[in-house]
């Protein structure tokens, strides 16, 4: 999985999403479904109030593991932040910058 | 057999919030509950009982709602320790019910799998088993609990199913003796949370296959609720409504619960000899415990409101709605409810503050939340307002006193937000919680249970508050009413007391901000709880039962008070902290002194401030 990291990412969102294109949930738009292909433990430059460790399990404890399926369903009018988004079976509200460490491989349109 | 010989089991709920923990603990144990604090921490303890068919009481503790036993708040440590025998005061439970949201299994099952690790006797409550069903969610029972090894009973707590099954596993698990495994669970790290979950979804794809017929309700009613405009205007006119309902509807009982114990104080007055007694029965029993009955309508309803849209499953969208606002002060979404619950009294509010997980983003938002207009200010505010702010039209639609008072809960508002970014800014820098929750499926409120939470949060009210706004009435009547006046005096009782005393003492230091002796003076009764000024400033004029609303008071403020002062005391009361309850409430929340001493501190020097410039403001413009 970590492979297709290595390529380059956009982290600017990108209006209309292209087959195989991984974003960071926290880039995400509305609209934007995918699988989730890598949890990782904090984004550098930004600042949570836990530690990295602890967003993470955080995040995993919610669902966010490699392999569910997630779609980002709307978002905060100022600032397009927070965000709601389906995970698997359940919904979700977060801020775009907790969802930064969440990599999503995009379904085609 | 007899009934005796059988000993009580202790049974804990576990599960997620929003699984029915609460309806189900209802449906089990109906009104024999009681609510406590746990020992040592400022969280709810919700324990009941049901007798089994078999003779046996069950003595059921409803632990708070968690998605891990791995503590992220004091109320999910609670859970964690109480589960693992660890809580100080308590027992470890003899069997764990986890309740589980039948629609809802991915992540119940792997705290269930956590549970399972701590190794006591489990059943598992599958709740909502009926919305399971409509949705033609097939679950395999059978396979399900040879799975997790334990028995599974399907319920539906709003409609009372399944409760007599659920007691009776219990009961047979009691009766077999089963004492569960050693307790190998440890806090899961982020590997072993990827492990439970893959665990979780292998169970999952074995034996549940997926609805036939998904919610799609939920998404719908969404796309407006959660729309970037359409939701923001849903929610500012839901508050409009529930302001209007919180003033307009408690208005009448209020009026009544005031009129009654003002009658009460006199029929005692008139009938018993004058004299301390008789001083101490009317104006400090009677009138403290009025100063806290006098509120119970308004909070009754504000409960009404915000258990009805949780239960909906509403307050997480407002709390998301409000993220980005709430978080440019600094503030997580979820400070949001209690902030509002401020709005009739900052005492709710503040032990509403126990949703938000972090510490300091629960004590910024104790901090502020006296900020917010609670309503034992508009007294304060329609005296001061009638008696100075002319009766007219501004730019031909808007009613001048209408307006300042609009002002003034704009000020409050205003200031909540900024003290909470500067406490942010200066004190807590760049330490922003993450705002991760859950949006539930929208539900049907069950009305027995809408009705029994809004009473027990009016129960908790009356308990929390009225044991320390009793005590502290009778203290502030003490300070007024000792020493008594010397035989002869012409001025009011009042002013050869404590409070007097201080009052006076304390007048040089007031001077600056235009207040005179007597505003003084009754700043020091007005401490036990801000309405209590509009009477004390009656008390020191010497007009006894005066209708305090406007009329003769109004007009001997008017005549004995420039507007500079009139201004500067309403200044005042947006800030200072006329509350000794709050600051009692602050203290019992935080388990410091500290933080009342910071709010008392802070907020009168924010008072100081404002009605210092208010004060020469106002003069300098020729209003002195």
């Amino acid at each position: 999985m970590h492979d297709m990291l290595a390529q380059p990412v956009a982290t600017a969102p990108a209006p209309v999403a292209a087959e195989g294109r991984v974003v960071r949930l926290g880039a995400a738009q509305p609209g934007d479904r995918g699988v989730i292909v890598d949890v990782r433990a904090g984004a550098p430059g930004t600042e949570h109030g836990v530690a990295a460790d602890e967003l993470h399990r955080r995040l995993l404890e919610f669902g966010f593991v490699e392999g569910a399926r997630v779609e980002v369903l709307h978002q905060g009018a100022i600032g397009r932040d927070p965000i709601a988004v389906r995970l698997d079976d359940m919904r979700i509200g977060l801020r775009r910058r907790d969802a930064e460490g969440v990599w999503v491989l995009l379904d085609a349109k | 057999m007899t009934d005796t010989t059988l000993s009580t089991a202790r049974v804990a709920l576990v599960g997620n919030p929003n699984s029915g923990k609460t309806a189900l603990f209802n449906a089990l144990t109906g009104s024999r509950q009681k609510v406590a604090n746990y020992a040592g921490v400022t969280v709810e303890r919700k324990e009941g009982q049901v007798a089994t068919a078999g003779g046996r009481t069950l003595s059921i503790l409803d632990l708070p709602g968690t998605y891990s036993l791995r503590a992220r708040s004091p109320d999910e440590a609670v859970t964690r320790d109480a589960v693992l025998g660890k809580l100080a005061g308590e027992v470890p439970p003899d069997v764990v019910v986890a309740v589980a949201d039948a629609t809802n299994l991915r992540l119940v099952l792997r705290l269930i799998l956590e549970l399972k690790a701590v190794g006591r006797p489990m059943v598992l409550a599958l709740n909502m088993y009926d919305i399971a069903q409509r949705q033609g969610l097939r679950i395999d029972l059978e396979g399900l609990a040879r799975e997790l090894g334990c028995p599974i009973v399907t319920t539906v707590a709003t409609r009372k199913r399944g409760i007599e099954e659920l007691v009776a596993k219990v009961d047979a698990l009691v009766g077999e003796g089963a004492l569960g495994t050693a307790n190998s669970w440890r806090e899961p790290s982020a590997g072993e949370i990827r492990d439970a979950h893959r665990e979780a979804q292998r169970i999952l794809k074995a034996h549940v296959r997926p609805p036939e017929r998904p919610d799609t309700f939920t998404g719908k009613v969404d796309g407006v609720l959660l729309h970037p405009v359409a939701g923001l205007v849903i929610l500012l006119a839901l508050l409009f409504v529930m302001f209007q309902a919180v003033f307009t509807w408690a208005t009448p009982v209020m009026d009544l619960i005031k009129d009654s114990f003002g009658w009460l104080a006199g029929f005692i007055a008139a009938h018993l000899p004058p004299g301390i007694v008789t001083s101490f029965i009317s104006d400090g029993l009677i009138s403290g415990v009025g100063s806290v009955l006098v509120f119970l309508p308004q909070i009754l309803i504000l409960f009404f409101f915000i258990i009805l849209l949780e239960d909906f499953g509403y307050m997480a969208r407002a709390a998301f709605l409000m993220d980005k606002i709430m978080g440019g002060a600094g503030l997580h979404g979820r400070a949001f409810i209690p902030l509002l619950s401020s709005f009739a009294c900052a005492i709710p509010g503040i032990m509403a503050t126990r949703v938000i997980d972090q510490k300091r983003d629960r004590i910024t938002t104790i901090l502020v939340a006296p900020l917010m207009t609670c309503s034992a200010r508009i007294p304060v505010y329609t005296l001061i307002i009638s008696a100075f702010i002319p009766n007219r039209q501004v730019w031909g639609f808007l009613n001048l006193p209408g307006l300042v008072m609009f002002a003034l809960y704009a000020a409050g508002i205003v200031s909540a937000l900024g003290v909470s970014f500067v406490i942010r800014r200066l004190f807590w820098r760049g330490t922003a919680e993450p705002f991760l929750m859950e949006l539930p499926t929208y539900k049907l409120p069950d009305p027995a249970n809408v009705a029994r939470n809004v009473m027990l949060r009016g129960q908790i009210f009356l308990t929390r508050a009225g044991t320390i706004i009793l005590p502290l009435m009778v203290v502030v009547w003490a300070l007024s009413s000792f020493p008594g006046a010397p035989p002869g005096a012409t001025d009011p009782a009042i002013n050869y007391s404590i409070a007097g005393m201080l009052g006076h003492l304390l007048q040089p230091i007031f001077q600056p901000i235009g207040f005179n002796w007597q505003m003084t003076v009754a700043l020091i009764p007005g401490f036990a709880a801000r309405e209590v000024a509009v009477a004390a400033l009656g008390t020191v004029y010497a007009i006894g039962g005066a209708d305090p609303a406007g009329g003769a008071l109004g007009s001997t403020l008017a005549h004995h008070w420039s507007i500079a002062t009139g201004l500067s005391f309403l200044a005042w009361y947006v800030f200072a902290p006329q509350c000794a309850s709050t600051l009692g409430v602050v203290k019992r929340e935080t388990n410091s002194w500290l933080w009342p001493a910071v709010m008392l501190v802070y907020m009168t020097a924010l008072a100081y401030i404002a009605a210092l410039i208010t004060f020469q403001v106002a003069s300098a413009a020729g209003l002195g």
